[in-house]
């Protein structure tokens, strides 16, 4: 099964893009849930067996980024009834080329990166670079709270790929801890959110960045 | 290569293009629960096209008559390039690719430069708007044909789409699907076809290509017509070659499945043309940054 890590992270990086370049927040928060799911096959794939371990934590993967999160993002946008990033801090067409060059650069630094040996060659470490890098780009280029939300996912997503390099000897229960941290996190934003909209009546983040006498 | 060959790559390449339009048409017929023209419809056009009489205004100059002549001879030219389902192309040598893109370009700039050649504001307007798009369509191709060139280790069409294209798929997959879905929004973008620009309407001022030719009437506009059928069909055989790189060993199978595969992605596009709605025209920017970003994608894949 191992030879199928890198269409799926073929499928990540491409799902990156969707992300940066969609201006509907459905479209982004659809890729990221897709994302999510795939993470979760990677799980499975990575393990190269079916242990129970292994088949739990892609099932809560999944569950939690592929159904939970998303149904949360989909309600908040509901809540709040915005559609669209509007205004992003750097274009979507700029985005979308940072993005490609940060992929580009990922691809090279990781090659200069002393690997383990199994690991040569493999795409996790470029895709792990990129995705975090992107997580990075929509974080702090999007002004709407709910797309930060998503670029924060983004990042953990990064994060997670990471994570598959050491599928042998990161014991289970961290991987939980850091599922359950992500949830805890994504549950502080939603508040945040909730607090900026009923505070503002809109949920951009620009309200944040003046002091009120 | 056999002269025989020859014959049926221009026969085909000289008969199947409106053909290709037919079936496209068919299919959104057979979507949107009509009849739709008959699939000859597009061969009927053009001979009631070249036998009527044509008007030229008098401010226009001899650009504005090159156009069309240019438009039809660059894409005839540019077909004798591509090799059609694994055979090979009647010309080709190293570098061609570069000629092939650049044949097409040619063909652009003197239809946008007829169009201005009229004087017209609106024609104007319209030639921006296909070369904006194009230049952003062109580096698209380029790195596509950056990946089949260093697949093939050649820089002739003909070569690098023959022989190992069926083992690249095995060697290379991820990167030729990238390329494929990055040269195909290229061909729905050069041809004008929905979701990027609608064949169809005639008097809108979202419209890209169609704009460029509302002056030009009778064989002219028979010519324009015929051209960007050909170039549809040459692209279309370029990314058929890329898709489905079959080989049965005989030639005249081989024929047969070409044809059959044409027809096939003509009703893919007929199908994408059925279910989606078009772009908005400031997003069509943002595809072709994100087709070209695909194929430099599928370089990067490719040389880590």
């Amino acid at each position: 099964m191992y030879q199928l890590i890198d269409p799926i992270l073929v499928a990540v990086l491409l799902l990156n893009f969707a992300a940066l370049g969609a201006s509907q927040l459905r479209t982004v928060i659809h890729a990221i849930a897709l994302q999510g799911v795939l993470l979760g096959v990677l799980v499975v794939v990575a393990h190269n067996e079916f242990t129970i371990w292994a088949v739990l934590m892609a099932c809560a993967a999944i569950t939690l980024k592929g159904i939970f999160i998303p149904r949360l993002l989909f309600h908040a946008i509901r809540e709040v009834s915005i559609r669209r990033e509007v205004e992003p801090i750097i274009g979507f067409i700029a985005s979308l080329l940072l993005g490609g060059l940060g992929t580009a650069l990922a691809v090279l630094f990781s090659n200069t990166l002393p690997i383990a040996q199994e690991h040569v060659g493999s795409l996790i470490v470029p895709a792990a670079l990129s995705t975090t890098l992107t997580g990075f780009l929509i974080l702090t280029t999007r002004v709407k709270a709910i797309t930060q939300v998503v670029g924060y996912l983004v990042l953990e997503n990064g994060i997670f790929i990471f994570g598959m390099l050491l599928v042998e000897a990161m014991p289970f229960l961290v991987e939980i801890g850091v599922l359950l941290d992500l949830f805890v996190a994504i549950f502080v934003m939603g508040i945040i959110i909730n607090r900026i909209s009923r505070e503002f009546s809109t949920v951009s983040t620009r309200n944040l960045s003046s002091l009120k006498e | 290569m056999l002269i025989s060959q020859i014959i049926v790559h221009v026969v085909l390449l000289l008969v199947m293009p409106p053909l290709l339009l037919g079936v496209i048409g068919k299919t959104k017929a057979l979507f949107g629960g009509r009849v739709g023209p008959p699939l000859f419809q597009a061969f009927f056009d053009l001979i009631k096209l070249f036998q009527k009489g044509s008007v030229i205004s008098s401010t226009t100059t001899w650009v504005f008559r090159a156009g069309p002549v240019v438009g039809l001879a660059t894409a005839i030219l540019a077909g004798l390039f591509i090799p059609f389902g694994g055979h090979a192309s009647p010309v080709s040598f190293s570098g061609d690719l570069i000629l092939f893109a650049y044949l097409f370009a040619l063909g652009r700039f003197f239809t946008a430069s007829a169009a201005l050649d009229t004087g017209s504001a609106f024609e104007g307007m319209g030639a921006a708007r296909e070369v904006t798009f194009s230049c952003l369509a062109e580096p698209a191709l380029f790195f596509g044909f950056l990946v089949l060139a260093k697949l093939s280790g050649s820089l002739s069409l003909t070569a690098m789409l023959d022989g190992p294209m069926p083992n690249s798929w095995g060697a290379a997959g991820a990167s030729l699907v990238l390329v494929a879905a990055s040269l195909f929004i290229v061909l729905l973008v050069e041809n004008s076809r929905i979701p990027f620009d609608d064949p169809n309407t005639h008097l809108e001022l979202t419209m890209i290509h169609e704009v460029m030719v509302l002056d030009h009437s009778g064989p002219a506009l028979g010519m324009i017509l015929y051209g960007a059928a050909m170039k549809l069909f040459v692209m279309c055989a370029l990314l058929l070659r890329i898709v489905a790189p079959f080989d049965s060993g005989n030639i005249w199978v081989d024929w047969g499945i070409f044809a059959v595969g044409m027809l096939a992605l003509a009703m893919v596009i007929g199908v994408v043309e059925s279910i989606m709605a078009r772009f908005k025209l400031t997003f069509v920017p943002t595809f072709l940054v994100a087709a070209c970003l695909l194929s430099a994608f599928g370089i990067i894949l490719l040389l880590r």
